[in-house]
């Protein structure tokens, strides 16, 4: 029997749930043997300075401390009830927030949450090897401490499948933990989350890039009609912020870095850039257009009936539903989306229900352009003068209107045969996979000593000092 | 979901009662003469059942066969001296002119397909009690004989039409109206009387029909007789018929008292059945009680009890049910199957039914029993069987449960009150669907080695995870599970589109064999019910909705 209430924070009221503590307690044993096989490799005695969530009120959700992973308190967290919610968009909109799962919707919501929960193991296996080639203690905990959160994920769309979805909730559940990122016969459910994360650089372009599509889906449930789905997904989204900002300034500081290190030694051309041990600012451009470009397929079809369903039954609504200005129906709005027409990139108006994920996408991007902008000024402050930039919407689509066309990163429309001559000016190639790992071939494992490749960050977590032991290796 | 609550509440028409008896009738006359009953046709014109049309010519509406199912069914119990029923017409020079055109033109979709759905169980019932409990069927057709008069008459075990150089049976359905003869004359045309194809072809694309030597060349009728011996010849057959019967000599009928009906806003309550409505779910619950206990069981005590006797009078009761709910509560998609009682006292009166079908009444009864479960299968409701703690899911009531479309059996650990299922021999060939095979050999695609196994199952209660493990349930939530899957399950359903549910339903409930039966529900009317809703029947000009108008007909050609 599990201790519940000492084992596992929640506001659940776990210790009287019988429904979740027989599921769980299946489940909780199968998560840890997860954990041991595809968590972080080589980990299980580090002690690491983790924040954990132990409750919901403001002091509690960030509770920092040593902890081995494996004791990771995983906990369950809704933010609280609010009793007036209510649906806010859709037909069922201005009835009261659905507390049980509506029968008619029972099969299309347990989809919507196991695609969710699946994103978040997915992310743990790619990122399992890295450890090996951390570049910093300090970084080498913010992953760390990134994994064990995308497993508390993991646990709250759990939890949703086993308090609400009976039997086949179980089973699903199960099959969270059987999937394995990029396995050919058992896949993750989405492209993205097959993608291997080869080194750091690749992990600071996913946690920016591939983790703020997490964001953006979890805001669009956290407007859902049904109460459970909202109530945890905006507690998650407490946490999502940190996962942001650990690729927002890894990036941040690897551009840093190879700026400083071109102005001191007054070097423009990539491969002598290269030769002095830092990521040239155009290979750093290459990944941002792959993840970008891969992120965006993960909103899915630019028309598509499944988002219009979701929207027009109350399950999923757009970003900040509740503070947009229109009806929250949308029958008679319309949206534009573009689409390849005669060799030309075209736009047109949809039915705006069709368009949802072409919309959600659109925020995403916003959002995007303004942290690449904070990159850019990065660079600006040392003097280089090179521009980063955010490929055309079309460039590299394996999903939606885009897919099958071939698209430059300027937004032109070529042959497959032209667009293949410049695959590798564009995304990184084998050769500069091999080169940004040869940089990472072992980690740097003494308090406040940073790889060469990448400026230290400007302060430490929880206001502790950069030279901090905040991973101890027993 | 609660959408439904703040839809406003249609007006309802009056509700149909589907309880008559003779001294009621207004069509048919009833009369007896030693083994032979003679059920007279006289429809009243102003007699219809819903206002707006007038019922000439003895053409026929659902209050007309309201009345002929209550006389069968008096025939059945009331009247075991009987062995040969003729079905004659008080109109001269008319026997039946079938179903009433205007009605049929007024109507809602709905109410022609739940209409012709009980004209048709009406008269496979004729043939099943003809097959199984030896009564028969003669039609003497004295004149016209046409549409659902000709398929009445198709329903009798013979057919004598009169030869008077004028009187022809027909289906003109097709040239006439743009719709098919649909209460099971194009079956029984092929599949009964084997008339061949083409004639047969011809015989339904011509108003006139066919008469005289003809009708009887073409095996359309059994015998064409002259005006002036046309009742002795009746009459002589009917008594000939009746010497195939093994229906008893001198045995004293029961009475079909008038059920106990009480019928209110929450739904329809029997003695032994009650029958709870959920609007805004769309759901009706239907609890079927068997006793607390039984005594001893003797013929002479089931025919004490008569019309309380428990097999037969929840056999009534449900039927009763079954039909009010077809026709009075379209928007309750989803029957629950519920069930109560004393388990063994079912098993005890199943094996009392089986070992004296030599007994004209426990016969009749079984006989009561198969045709009313019969109705469920072809019934367009979504069925789901729900058995917990309580519940009386044994033989003859397991038979409600295999209907079903799903089965949802308790997994509970209070060992006091577990959730049983417990087989008969009467789930193993007794009553069989309309398909005639047990709803077991159905379910199992006649798999021997599986149905032999459950057969040495009989009498032991299983318990959920043995049903389930038998195949005779679909899941078994455990009490942490069971709410909640309940509830979902029936709101998932009930939410779904319930033409595609129809649909799939008629195509699941039945396996791969067919029937004249299951031609006549899935084929037949399926067809049918297609046309009924094209334009070429029922738009502006289609030939149902002029009919008598004097209006053109415009038919859209494309042959789709």
């Amino acid at each position: 029997m599990i201790n519940y209430t000492e084992k596992i924070p929640n506001n659940v009221d776990l210790g009287r749930d019988r429904v979740l503590q027989r599921a769980l307690e299946h489940w909780q044993p199968a998560f840890l043997g997860w954990w041991y096989d595809m968590g972080p490799t080589e980990s299980r005695n580090y002690d690491v300075y983790l924040r954990t969530a132990v409750s919901v009120e403001p002091d509690g959700w960030a509770h920092f401390d040593y902890v081995k992973m494996p004791e990771y308190r995983w906990g369950i967290f809704l933010q609280p009830r609010d009793e007036q919610r209510q649906v806010n968009f859709g037909t069922h909109k201005g009835q009261p927030a659905w507390q049980e799962v509506p029968g008619e919707y029972r099969s299309t919501l347990r989809r919507i949450i196991v695609t969710q929960g699946d994103t978040e193991p997915a992310s743990v296996e790619q990122q399992k090897m890295l450890g090996l080639s951390c570049p910093s203690l300090y970084d080498l905990r913010n992953i760390f401490q990134v994994n064990v959160e995308e497993g508390r994920h993991l646990w709250a769309m759990v939890y949703l499948l086993h308090r609400y979805f009976g039997r086949d909730g179980r089973e699903e559940a199960e099959a969270l933990l059987a999937r394995r990122s990029g396995d050919t016969d058992n896949p993750r459910i989405l492209g993205a989350f097959n993608e291997p994360t080869p080194d750091w650089l690749a992990f600071y372009m996913f946690t920016f890039f591939t983790d703020r599509d997490g964001k953006f889906q979890l805001c669009a449930l956290a407007e859902s009609g049904f109460d459970p789905l909202a109530r945890t997904c905006r507690f998650m989204l407490t946490e999502e912020a940190h996962h942001m900002f650990v690729g927002e300034t890894g990036v941040g500081r690897i551009i840093q870095r190879t700026c400083e290190v071109m102005k001191e030694n007054k070097v423009e051309d990539p491969s002598e850039v290269r030769a002095l041990g830092v990521i040239d600012l155009q290979t750093i451009q290459k990944y941002l257009n792959f993840h970008y470009s891969v992120t965006l397929d993960l909103y899915g079809s630019d028309v598509s009936s499944n988002a219009a369903n979701y929207f027009t039954s109350g399950l999923k609504g757009r970003f900040r539903e509740t503070k947009l200005d229109d009806d929250h129906v949308l029958i008679d709005a319309s949206y534009p989306v573009s689409e390849v027409l005669g060799g030309k990139i075209v736009t047109k108006k949809v039915p705006a229900l069709t368009a949802l994920n072409e919309r959600l996408r659109d925020d995403y991007i916003d959002e995007i352009a303004d942290g690449v902008s904070r990159w850019q000024r990065v660079i600006d402050e040392t003097g280089i003068a090179f521009r980063l930039s955010l490929p055309h919407k079309g460039f590299h689509r394996a999903i939606g209107n885009f897919a099958g066309h071939f698209i430059s990163p300027e937004g032109e429309v070529l042959t497959e045969e032209a667009w293949k001559q410049h695959e590798f000016e564009w995304l990184p190639g084998p050769k500069d996979y091999g080169f940004v790992q040869s940089l990472m071939t072992g980690r740097v494992t003494e308090p406040g000593k940073f790889a060469n490749w990448i400026a230290p960050p400007l302060r430490g977590i929880n206001n502790k000092r950069l030279n901090f032991e905040y991973v101890r290796f027993n | 979901m609660d959408a439904a609550v703040t839809q406003e509440v249609k007006t309802r028409p009056a509700a149909v009662d589907y309880q008559t008896e003779p001294s009621r009738y207004k069509h048919w006359r009833l009369s007896f003469d030693g083994p032979v009953a003679t059920l007279t046709m006289d429809v009243a014109e102003d007699g219809g059942i819903r206002p707006g049309y007038k019922l000439k010519l003895n053409s026929y509406d659902l209050g007309v066969d309201i009345e002929l199912q209550d006389a069968l069914q008096r025939i059945r119990f009331e009247h075991p001296e009987v062995r040969c029923v003729v079905f004659a017409s008080a109109k001269n020079r008319i026997f039946c002119s079938g179903a009433n055109i205007y009605m049929l033109g007024l109507s809602s979709h709905a109410w022609k397909v739940n209409f012709c759905k009980f004209t048709n169980e009406t008269r496979i019932g004729i043939e099943d009690s003809s097959r199984n409990s030896g009564l028969k069927f003669l039609a003497a057709c004295n004149g016209t004989t046409a549409g659902g008069g000709y398929e009445l008459a198709l329903a009798c075990d013979e057919i004598i039409l009169v030869d008077d150089r004028s009187s022809a049976v027909s289906l003109p359905e097709l040239p006439l109206l743009g719709v098919l003869p649909g209460t099971g004359g194009l079956t029984r045309l092929t599949d009964k009387r084997k008339v061949r194809k083409d004639l047969a072809d011809t015989f339904c694309t011509s108003q006139d029909g066919v008469r005289g030597q003809r009708a009887k060349d073409w095996r359309l009728v059994d015998e064409i007789v002259k005006p002036q011996q046309f009742a002795e010849h009746v009459k002589q057959r009917a008594l000939k018929l009746a010497e195939l019967s093994d229906r008893p000599v001198g045995a004293k009928g029961i009475s079909l008292t008038p059920l106990k009906k009480v019928s209110d806003d929450s739904g329809l309550h029997y003695e032994y059945l009650d029958v709870q409505f959920n609007r805004a779910a769309r759901t009706a619950t239907i609890t079927v009680r068997a006793p607390e206990s039984v005594g001893e069981q003797t013929v002479e005590k089931a025919l004490a009890a008569a019309a309380n006797w428990w097999p037969l009078q929840m056999a009534r009761e449900l039927d009763d049910a079954i039909l009010s709910l077809r026709t009075n509560e379209l928007e309750l998609g989803l029957w629950v199957m519920k069930t109560a009682g004393n388990p063994d006292a079912v098993l005890a009166l199943d094996k009392f039914l089986l070992s004296h079908q030599d007994n004209w009444f426990v016969r009749e009864v079984l006989g009561m029993m198969r045709r009313t479960f019969a109705r469920l299968e072809v019934t367009s409701r979504s069925i789901y069987a729900i058995t917990e703690s309580g519940s009386c899911f044994a033989g003859t009531l397991v038979e409600l449960a295999l209907a079903a479309d799903r089965i949802y059996i308790r997994d509970t650990e209070e060992v006091d009150s577990v959730a049983t299922m417990t087989l008969s021999e009467m789930n193993f060939g007794p009553l069989p669907m309309v398909n005639r095979l047990s709803r077991l050999a159905a379910r199992f695609y006649g798999d021997k080695s599986t149905i032999e196994s459950l057969h040495q199952q009989i009498g032991k209660k299983l318990s959920a995870r043995e049903a389930l493990e038998a195949g005779l349930v679909t899941s078994a939530p455990d009490d942490l599970d069971w709410e909640d899957e309940i509830r979902q399950a029936l709101e998932s359903r009930a939410a779904q589109s319930p033409d595609a549910l129809t649909g799939l339903e008629a195509n699941l409930r039945f396996g791969p064999s067919e029937t004249p039966e299951t031609r006549i529900f899935g084929r037949l009317s399926a067809w049918q019910n297609w046309i009924f809703i094209r334009p070429n029947a029922v738009g502006q000009s289609g030939a149902l909705k002029v009919y008598g108008t004097g209006a053109p007909v415009k038919f859209d050609w494309e042959k789709v």
